[in-house]
């Protein structure tokens, strides 16, 4: 596995994707949901939802990091409340 | 009867997962690990942070090969979309010419990428390129190694020549799929030609189109072989897209660091672009249906 340069924050953040993935896939079986239509008028499931608030995260830390430069971690705070804003009326 | 639930189905998706494992997913953690550390080689890495992303982000070379991208790929879809339908609806639809126009459409499509650059680096050679050498007999000032016009137009021109086929095959297929009884009523109606394109064939092939649409963007903002065999990027960086950027930077310089911060921007701006091409598309079927 050396080859694949493994770090401890790098791999803390792909262990929190496959949380969330497995999470999100044991919430799909156990709790099964119909889509919805929110406010970008396109019907998004929870698996959806997750997908627009991790590519969304992604673009608004590197903005931060673009336009605000210091205090990433506020990033995350942003991030934060993008997602719940995505996963309720998204 | 009750459905019984077999979820040991599941298992049959493991050769698939673990052949994208290998091929997509391994090597894309291996870039975002590198993408946060530096290498002077020999495998040995040292923690870089944001550093690389910064860097990138207040650099004007990211942005500019990035707005090149864009400039180039809006050019194409604008230019091979509508040319594709327009030689899609004047191909004959039945019979022997029908079959002889699929081949030749096929044609272009069939031919490597490094084959086409190298097809169109002689073909626009001053000294032994038929184009070249006509032009420069007519009088017109040709030259896509030096001239910034010339070098976009060529490597424009090329990628209409060799992909506006695959728009022109789609939009054909969708055509085809239209039932007479909707060309009968149109006609009982008076519908003019326009009315008839606008009303019938357009909505009808607008699900082949968005493919059409969706595949010659991914191409084209990944076009790498092409540019780099006929201009190598130039004149100066006048044709350096984000891939032939990407590979200089990994390859030439050995920056794996920022090139793999590089990739990672380049990748997120394909997924955005992607997803919402595909969201449209399904929502276009959804409506439809």
């Amino acid at each position: 596995m050396a080859w694949m340069a493994w770090t401890w924050p790098t791999a803390i953040f792909f262990g929190v994707i496959a949380m969330l993935l497995l999470t999100f896939t044991v919430l799909a079986i156990k709790f099964p949901e119909t889509p919805r239509t929110g406010v970008l008028r396109i019907e998004t499931t929870r698996g959806d939802r997750l997908f627009i608030t991790l590519l969304g995260s992604a673009f608004i830390n590197l903005a931060w990091l673009g336009l605000v430069g210091d205090n990433q971690p506020y990033a995350l705070g942003v991030c934060l409340v993008y997602a719940l804003a995505v996963f309720r009326w998204v | 009867m009750e459905k019984t639930v077999n979820q040991k189905a599941w298992f049959l998706v493991l050769p698939v997962l673990i052949l994208v494992a290998f091929s997509a997913v391994i090597p894309l953690m291996t870039v975002v690990n590198y993408a946060f550390q530096d290498t002077f080689g020999n495998n040995q890495f040292f923690w870089a942070g944001l550093d690389w992303f910064d860097e990138l982000l207040h650099s004007d070379r990211m942005w500019d090969a990035l707005g090149r991208q864009i400039v180039f790929s809006a050019i194409i879809l604008a230019i091979e979309i509508p040319l594709g339908i327009f030689v899609a609806l004047n191909m004959p639809k039945k019979g022997f010419w029908a079959s002889f126009c699929l081949v030749l459409m096929s044609l272009p499509l069939l031919i490597p990428w490094n084959v086409v650059g190298t097809i169109w680096q002689i073909f626009g050679r001053v000294d032994i390129g038929l184009l070249g050498y006509t032009l420069d007999k007519l009088g017109i000032s040709y030259n896509y190694t030096q001239d910034f016009y010339a070098a976009w137009i060529t490597v424009i021109v090329m990628d209409v020549w060799h992909w506006t086929s695959l728009v022109a095959l789609l939009a054909y297929a969708g055509l085809q799929s239209i039932p007479d009884a909707y060309y009968q009523a149109a006609k009982i109606d008076q519908a003019s030609r326009w009315k008839v394109f606008r009303y019938i064939e357009l909505p009808k092939m607008m699900g082949v189109l968005m493919i059409a649409i969706l595949l010659r963007f991914m191409d084209s903002f990944m076009i790498y072989t092409e540019p780099f065999v006929v201009t190598g990027g130039g004149p100066g960086n006048a044709t350096t897209f984000l891939s032939i950027d990407l590979v200089k930077m990994a390859l030439g310089q050995f920056d794996l660091g920022p090139a793999a911060a590089f990739s990672l921007m380049y990748f997120l701006v394909i997924l955005l672009i992607s997803w919402v091409f595909y969201t449209v598309m399904t929502n276009l079927d959804k409506r439809e249906s």
